[in-house]
């Protein structure tokens, strides 16, 4: 297919550089350089999508952020991507879009129908209908809804696109190319500054790529590129294209997403897709330029109706035509601008103006090149159904309440001009409290709350030569006081045209008996009626009327609609638009992808993995390993085909029976120093500590303020001023933090300091009635008897040549011992018990053996600490000192604390000795009570008891301690089980702590 | 993201610290008689005020230390930030 929309020459294009691309499925051709919009207006095609709520056909509107309705779906190497703005998405070669948000194609999209039911569709539809019966939703309303909305499919495979994150920091950022951004930036980094200069398009110059300027005595665009590449030399500035800002946060923090591989066939091999940039700058410059506002008229969003600074810049950047026999709708002077731009390129446009008798330089230019212009003219409504083919034009008087003689004529596009909107989403996301500004009918920014300042026509200022003085000031004054150097750069002159004043004019009044739909928001589909039904139901605050109507809540922000939304508002309720003020602005000002947000925290980059130093003997010897926090243990070792029940049985059996090896270095351990360290362990946990004699270990519970029990651990007395603290692997940080707290914050006079230890030490426990044996053969010159290193001992050691710290502690109830060695030392240790243990036929056992020893013995941990429960209610009171006062004590009378009837930790037996519980369980007493059931607890820990041979449970039921004996029922919804229970102690195994002490 | 100026290393990023809640809140003496309605005061009633408030963060991915940050909860803006031993 030929372009029948480009003209021979003219534009930024590479003609060298033929693109061939795809389209709803056909082939069409472009050039390096353009966009997938004006490579397809170059095609002469308009029909993009359908609108959102009708169904309408759309095409263009814009030319970049602004575009409201020509959003496709990418299909690039394998991957979509939905929700692309077509104006944004830069040509290359095969590329592949499609339309959205039609079925079954853009040409015949069976949603149109909502179009001529559109009376059925008004203001808050959705709220007034789908209201009722309930049942009605999920099974009728919400499939057709959803099959009926929404821009675009997401993927459901996972992205195979690399996304990265970057901190960056800067003395001024500076977003946007345009004159005043370009000005600033050059006057910044003259004085030094760190600049970074981000252009969301890929080229930098904004309106100066279009506009027809002197500066000094180059063009413009000569002078945009000069000083671009003068910026992107200097060693203090970073330029950045594809870069859009999109967030204004807290402490000048703002968020920047880097388009890099967009905009080619496939990312580049070391590169990731996008960037985001996380830039905490110490002054801000918004030179965010302005966007042209449209006019509101019938059928206003007929495919070919667009605006006409987009038309403008699809003619000088990609020598595209949108149309040949176009009309120019204006009530400023900017419409004559594209309208001199078409009669340059051989094309006769028609200029209707609003204004009675305008008046200045560029209208005498348009005069004098006999350019057709109609003043006091409207354009009632477009004509043609997908792409304008004529439009009813017509007088309107001069209070503009009337509109008269109405003729049609034929055209092929509407060029409208609204006057221009500041783009001050940045500015209001940082807290500026922004101000109405009568002259130019719009807000712009005011009051900064952060370090910010807006210039150019972001901030209402049309001129060049204003802005480009101010912004040279700006741009020295703001890095001056950064750097303290000055080397100021004189203004260069600059050639213009002067523009007249534009008409406070933007809606067209409907002529007598049409209902033609004058489109306000042209992503959301609402129209002038919306607004109008919504206040006559009584919405008054615009807040109320934005999420009614949901003007301005598309993707597109409200960028060309709020505006106008608000001057009808404020026309309908007579208030001034100031008086009914602007919506909120949040980030992001443009869509963001989902994969830039992520960055490279996905899978198991999602957080750091811990590895113990025995994890590679682990993994050799058929570890299977679980996620325990960030670290990753081993759960049981698997031989042969066996599976998890049958493995961690074998692994807990050969510790009651013989010897096992458990790797115990992820607990945490903390160093503690001073001549108050006993006085700071003696607060901390719940028993008492002065009196642990220097080579001992305790077992200790520490609660929070509130009695709740944080952790239990064992700590020894190493020397006479330094303790080793243990703790869960789970609260290692949480309770050095707490620590801290105390220390730093609440007893100060305490002389005492900790340290995090948990890496600097590996661990094993080896457990067991014959881990004596193992021990003294590890240690031969120690007398490890019971006698010389007793239950709760302590000693150093020589383990083959490295120091070994042991302790004879014990988790899993049997008589064991845990070895300490510096971490680097850690693998050494384990292959050396390994071997020395062969002969008492040791083994490594997992976590989930470990487990089972744990719960058989009834040691309660974190399933049972759950950050729910006090000392009482894990048969831990023994351990809570009545003599002295300790953090958290004082909450342990509280009145549900001491109630008789007080929960507690029990065991829990089926009564078939067959059935495991599942963890999570509720007991009840009757099984076919009415429901709700009212449940006495729940079951924490399960596992088979290798020491009976049957399935044993732990529970935290209500009176627990008299329920011992009861025959009860576990049920479980989820697995849909009900198992009949004994409840017994839940010490099971060895109660009287035997041998541990052997 | 806040920018909190650790008294002890300098400006950092907020997610490099962990909120402490009020700093006004003084823990009980140990060892000393507390009604019940004064131990609930001090465990669970938090103001939550608009505009200046004085509360705790602590540098946990850095110098691991206790500070006082005064903020305006509604502006977030930052007016002080001290050492655990000082006072406002
Ligand atoms: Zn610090």
């Amino acid at each position: 297919m030929s372009e029948k929309f480009r003209l021979d020459k003219g534009g930024l294009i590479n003609r060298n550089k033929k693109i061939s691309f795809k389209f709803n499925g056909k082939k069409y051709f472009g050039y390096e350089g353009d966009t997938l919009a004006s490579a397809l207006i170059a095609n002469g095609v308009h029909l993009v999508g359908r609108s959102f709520k009708y169904h309408r056909p759309r095409g263009f509107f814009g030319a970049g952020v602004d575009e409201p309705y020509a959003i496709v779906q990418m299909n690039r190497n394998n991957e979509v991507d939905p929700n692309v703005r077509a104006t944004e998405q830069e040509l290359f070669e095969g590329l592949d879009a499609k339309s959205v948000n039609c079925w079954p194609n853009v040409d015949f999209d069976i949603g149109a129908i909502n179009n001529f039911l559109g009376k059925f569709f008004p203001a808050g539809f959705y709220y007034k209908t789908f209201m009722w019966p309930k049942s009605f939703w999920y099974k009728v309303y919400e499939p057709i809804i959803r099959k009926a909305a929404g821009f675009g499919a997401a993927s459901i495979k996972h992205d195979k696109e690399k996304y990265e994150h970057k901190y960056e920091y800067c003395d001024l950022l500076i977003i946007g190319s345009g004159p005043s951004g370009l000005a600033s930036a050059y006057a910044a980094a003259q004085n030094g500054a760190k600049v970074i200069l981000a252009e969301d398009k890929s080229r930098f110059g904004g309106s100066l790529l279009t506009s027809e300027v002197t500066i000094g005595n180059q063009s413009g665009h000569e002078w945009a590129e000069k000083i671009i590449s003068e910026l992107k030399s200097m060693p203090n500035v970073v330029v950045k294209n594809r870069s859009q800002v999109f967030g204004y946060y807290d402490h000048n923090m703002l968020v920047m997403s880097e388009r890099i591989s967009d905009h080619l066939p496939k990312t580049d091999k070391y590169n990731p897709k996008q960037r985001l940039w996380y830039i905490r700058a110490k002054e801000v410059v918004i030179s965010s330029g302005s966007i042209e506002r449209p006019l509101v008229f019938g059928n206003n969003d007929t495919p070919g109706v667009m605006l006409s600074s987009a038309a403008k810049e699809y003619l000088k950047i990609y020598g595209v035509l949108v149309g040949k026999k176009p009309l120019v709708f204006t009530n400023n002077d900017s419409g004559y601008e594209t309208a001199i731009e078409f009669k340059k390129n051989g094309i006769d446009p028609i200029v209707l103006d609003t204004r009675k008798d305008p008046n200045s330089e560029i209208i005498k230019e348009a005069k004098d090149l006999n350019i057709n212009i109609k003043n006091s003219y409207v354009v009632v409504a477009a004509k043609g159904y997908k792409k304008v083919n004529s439009a009813d034009i017509a007088k309107i008087s001069d209070d503009k309440k009337n509109i008269n003689n109405i003729e049609n004529i034929k055209c092929d596009c509407i060029c409208v001009s609204g006057f221009w909107t500041p783009t001050i989403h940045l500015a209001s996301q940082s807290g500026n409290k922004t101000k109405f500004n009568e002259e130019i009918d719009a807000f712009i920014p005011s009051q900064s709350k952060q370090k910010e300042t807006t210039l150019g026509s972001a901030n209402g200022v049309f001129t060049l030569e204003e802005t480009l003085k101010t912004s040279f000031e700006t741009g020295n004054k703001l890095s001056k006081q950064i750097t303290n150097k000055e080397n100021k750069v004189s203004v260069p002159t600059v050639v213009e045209k002067k523009y007249s004043n534009h008409d406070k004019f933007w809606c067209v009044p409907l002529p007598e008996g049409k209902n033609y739909k004058r489109f306000l928001d042209f992503q959301n589909d609402v129209a002038v009626s919306d607004i109008q039904l919504a206040l006559r139901e009584g919405y008054r605050s615009i807040e109320h009327v934005k999420r009614y109507t949901t003007l301005g809540m598309a993707t597109d922000q409200g960028r060309t609609s709020n505006l106008n939304g608000l001057q009808l508002v404020s026309d309908i309720e007579n208030k001034v638009v100031p008086q009914v003020g602007h919506t909120t602005f949040r980030p992001p000002y443009s869509p963001v992808s989902i994969g830039a947000i992520v960055g490279r925290e996905i899978g198991k980059h999602s957080k750091p993995t811990r590895k113990s130093p025995m994890h590679y003997w682990h993994e050799k010897n058929n570890a299977v390993f679980v996620d325990a926090g960030v670290w990753l243990r081993p759960r049981y070792y698997k031989r042969g085909n066996e599976n998890l029940f049958e493995a961690s049985k074998r692994e807990a059996r050969n510790v009651r029976q013989n010897v096992g090896v458990c790797d115990v270095t992820t607990l945490g351990k903390i160093d503690i120093k001073g001549p108050d360290a006993a006085e700071l362990l003696n607060r901390v946990y719940t028993n008492a500590w002065l009196k642990l004699p220097v080579g001992k270990a305790r077992y200790g519970v520490m609660l929070r303020e509130d009695g709740i029990v944080m952790d239990d651990g064992t700590t020894t007395r190493i020397s006479e001023n330094h303790y080793h603290m243990t703790t869960t692997t789970a609260q290692a940080a949480n309770v050095l933090s707490h620590l801290e707290y105390y220390l730093q914050l609440v007893w100060p006079e305490l002389n005492v300091n900790v340290v995090s230890s948990t890496e600097q030490w590996a661990g094993a426990a080896i457990a067991g009635p014959k881990s004596r044996d193992v021990l003294q053969k590890l240690f031969p010159d120690l007398d490890v008897s019971n006698k010389g290193l007793p239950f709760m001992g302590y000693m150093e050691g020589n383990l083959f040549g490295i120091n070994a710290k042991i302790y004879r502690i014990s988790f899993s109830g049997e008589l064991a011992y845990e070895v300490n060695v510096e971490s680097d030392n850690g693998n050494y240790m384990w292959e050396k018990i390994m071997e020395i243990g062969k002969e008492f036929n040791i083994q490594p056992y997992g976590t989930e053996a470990l487990s089972t020893l744990r719960i058989e013995m009834g040691h309660v941990a974190g399933s049972e600490l759950d950050g729910r429960t006090i000392p009482y209610d894990n048969s831990l009171e023994g351990l809570v000192s009545k003599k002295k006062d300790f953090i958290g004590k004082r909450s342990l009378s509280k009145t549900a604390y001491i109630a008789p009837d007080r929960q507690k930790v029990v065991g829990v037996v089926p009564l078939d000795k067959k059935t495991s519980i599942p963890e999570g369980s509720y007991i009840v007493k009757d099984a076919k009570a009415k429901l709700p059931n009212p449940k006495l607890g729940h079951v924490s820990a399960s596992c088979w008891s290798v020491e009976y041979d049957n399935p044993f449970s732990l529970a935290i039921i209500k009176d627990g301690k008299n329920m011992i004996g009861q025959k009860l029922f576990a049920m479980s919804p989820l697995k849909n089980k009900t198992i009949p229970v004994e409840i017994v102690s839940s010490h099971y195994v060895d109660p009287k702590g035997e041998r541990v002490r052997s | 993201m806040l920018h909190i100026k650790c008294p002890h290393c300098g400006l950092r990023s907020q997610n490099e610290f962990s909120y402490g809640g009020d700093a006004s809140v003084k823990r009980p003496e140990l060892n000393k008689e507390v009604s019940d309605k004064d131990w609930d005061n001090f465990v669970y009633l938090r103001k939550s005020p608009i505009g200046k408030h004085l509360e705790l963060w602590q540098h946990i991915s850095g110098c691991r230390q206790w500070i006082k940050v005064e903020r305006d909860t509604l502006t977030h803006e930052i007016f002080k930030t001290l050492k655990a031993n000082e006072e406002v």
